[in-house]
């Protein structure tokens, strides 16, 4: 498929790319504080952003790049299974209504900067807290390199990637140059960069999509051409299983995998630590539960989105690599121009979320390893120096990673990721609503669902990989396939309740508890969480 | 981390947890979780609707259905907390 260069694609994409990096730099000076050198400036925007930009900034946030290229790619693949994404994003904003607003206050409250510093501060737990902070971290750093694998698929299809037998320096350059200047513009603005580049995000995203959405079935002959395409491709026979290659609904094996899959994911999203970050950016409590009744708008876009994955069956679009379809139908169908813009959407569209997670990441290392280990004085301005180091580290590593191993480890280590942040849910959401929860059981919760969580992935195995092969297995005593996430965290809640029983017979010490009830429902203006935040750092 | 001063608390006037309007709000929430879990109920082809498979329109009128749900609840809510503050506020006086 690297044909050549398509000249005035990439004429577009660098155009919109170009853009972005401007406001990337020039975003430090939006809505600027007076003291800069504090963790709620640069990892959070001085909580300040109120319902569009939080809308836009969690929008650009959750819906990454490298989701635009995944979740077509599976419908491409296999069919119906890879549609789970949209119940999964359908059942995220009912359960967010029902927490994040909780989480919010508290962390206002008592100046939170991450789930850790939450978790820490409810049960007395540093080992706990840490527990949630490694946790987030591992899952973050999987979930960056795939942004870049994202930019690499349209680096691909628009024929500046290189084929195979280029110089690697030459053919991973545009990759360097775009994350060089994505770690610069992040160190610099800090969670204010992806904010504002977020507004570009999206918008083209949204452009895109509703005209692939009209142009593209009106080009193949509508939808029922379409389908009828993507039945005859499915019901090939995989020549490894036996089995037909995919299908268009899925059959009643499929049933539980699905409806685990959705409902352990949606579990899973707002445990991510780049989804707290934006959360907490927020200005106000009502923010946040405004914002649960638009960000559905994204999932209507992600399932059309998605069924772009049967349109590239139609339009005859082979590729080998299946993330390639979608760059690869829009380089078919559109006009030049407009392929460039797509692929700029695409592009842009990994920056936003690789620059929260770093910051995320970072931001977890430097409050809940940092200052609680290794260096418990430390001050507001040492705390964000050290943040802004460990967002560089975190993408190098994360580009390390992506250009030195097979493009499957990170997709492995992401799946995994998903599993392993599942389980820092009972401590998090749990605690929002009780302090029953015994911290030990929780800990002990926490590593069962670990262990049972990466030694189930482990031992799938599919036609092509011998481990981590998918991320569904029979679920132990019902027999059904299911989402080894889910059943992990079930084995979780179970082992902390027991414990949490054993524990406080045995008379186990109870951590000290810095919260009390009205935090959890305190909103900005009440009395003690006013317009000043308690300084970071400063009474802890 | 310094407490804010303490602030005379009036009488509290206790007020019932569970109350028909925020039945509606869960019931609004729990709805999404019902219909998406309960695959096998939408797992078909037919009818199609402009050509696309009910499994897949289906689908994506719960991400209207349930946003609708969802807007409901919050302004519920709203109420629920307006009511609430103002019962708060006539009693202390």
């Amino acid at each position: 498929m690297n044909d050549g260069v398509n000249g005035v694609a990439l004429a577009v994409f660098i155009f919109f790319f170009l853009a972005v990096t401007v406001m990337g730099f020039l975003a430090s000076r939006w809505r600027k504080a007076e003291n800069e050198q504090s963790l709620d400036e640069w990892g959070l925007g001085g909580r300040s952003f109120g319902t569009w930009v939080t809308w836009f900034l969690l929008g650009g946030d959750l819906y990454t790049a490298y989701t635009f290229v995944a979740v077509p790619a599976a419908i491409y693949a296999a069919g119906a299974a890879g549609f789970f994404a949209v119940p999964y994003t359908i059942l995220v904003y009912p359960l967010i209504f029902t927490f994040l607003p909780r989480l919010w206050s508290v962390s206002h409250k008592h100046g939170y900067v991450t789930t850790s510093d939450f978790v820490r501060g409810r049960f007395g737990s540093k080992g706990l807290s840490l527990a949630v902070a490694v946790t987030g971290i591992l899952a973050t750093m999987p979930y960056i390199a795939l942004q870049l694998v994202g930019i690499q698929a349209v680096l691909d299809v628009m024929g500046v990637g290189g084929g195979e037998d280029t110089n690697w320096f030459i053919k991973d350059l545009p990759l360097l140059i775009a994350f060089g200047v994505l770690a610069a513009y992040t160190y610099s603005s800090g969670l204010r960069a992806p904010a504002l580049i977020a507004f570009v995000k999206d918008t083209l995203i949204y452009i895109v999509i509703v005209v692939a959405i009209i142009y593209i079935p009106i080009k193949l002959g509508g939808f029922d051409d379409i389908f009828s395409a993507a039945n005859e491709k499915f019901s090939a026979t995989n020549e490894a299983t036996g089995k037909p290659v995919g299908s268009l609904v899925p059959g009643d094996a499929g049933t539980w995998t699905y409806a685990t899959l959705a409902l352990g994911s949606a579990l899973a999203l707002f445990m991510y630590p780049h989804s707290i970050t934006a959360t907490l950016s927020s200005r106000s409590r009502d923010v946040i539960r405004r914002n649960t009744t638009i960000l559905p708008l994204y999932s209507l876009m992600l399932g059309l989105l998605a069924l772009l994955g049967f349109m590239a069956i139609a339009a005859g679009v082979k590729v080998e690599n299946g993330q390639l379809a979608i760059p690869q139908l829009f380089e078919d169908m559109f006009p030049d121009w407009f392929t460039g813009v797509a692929f700029a959407a695409i592009g842009i569209g990994a920056l936003v979320p690789a620059a929260i997670m770093s910051i995320a990441a970072a931001n977890l290392f430097t409050r809940n390893i940092y200052k609680d280990f290794i260096r418990p004085g430390a001050t507001p301005a040492q705390e964000t120096k050290v943040s802004k180091l460990v967002s560089l580290l975190v993408k190098v590593g994360a580009l390390a990673f992506v250009l030195t191993m097979d493009k499957t480890v990170a997709i492995n280590f992401q799946l995994l990721g998903g599993i392993w942040i599942l389980q820092t849910m009972p401590a998090l959401v749990g605690g929002l609503f009780t302090r029953w929860f015994h911290r030990w059981a929780l800990l002990a919760g926490w590593a069962v669902g670990m262990i049972y969580g990466t030694v189930a992935a482990y031992g799938v195995a599919s036609p092509t990989q011998a481990h981590f092969g998918g991320s569904s297995k029979e679920i132990p005593g019902i027999g059904e396939i299911g989402y080894i996430g889910l059943t992990a965290f079930v084995l979780n809640v179970v082992v902390t309740v027991v414990l949490t029983f054993v524990l406080k017979a045995m008379g186990a010490p109870d951590g000290v508890d810095e919260t009390s009830p009205e935090d959890y429902t305190a909103d900005a203006g009440d009395k003690g969480v006013a317009v000043e935040l308690p300084k970071v750092g400063a009474g802890h | 981390m310094s407490d804010a001063p303490e602030v005379p608390v009036a009488p509290e006037v206790r007020q019932p947890v569970v109350t028909p309007v925020r039945v509606v709000i869960a019931l609004c929430l729990v709805a999404p979780f019902v219909a998406m879990l309960w695959v096998s109920s939408y797992a078909k082809a037919d009818p199609a609707f402009i050509g696309i498979p009910f499994f897949y329109w289906y689908q994506m009128l719960w991400v209207l259905v349930s946003t609708a749900l969802t807007m409901i609840a919050y302004q519920l809510w709203q109420r629920d907390q307006r009511g609430r503050k103002a019962q708060k506020d006539g009693a202390s006086r």
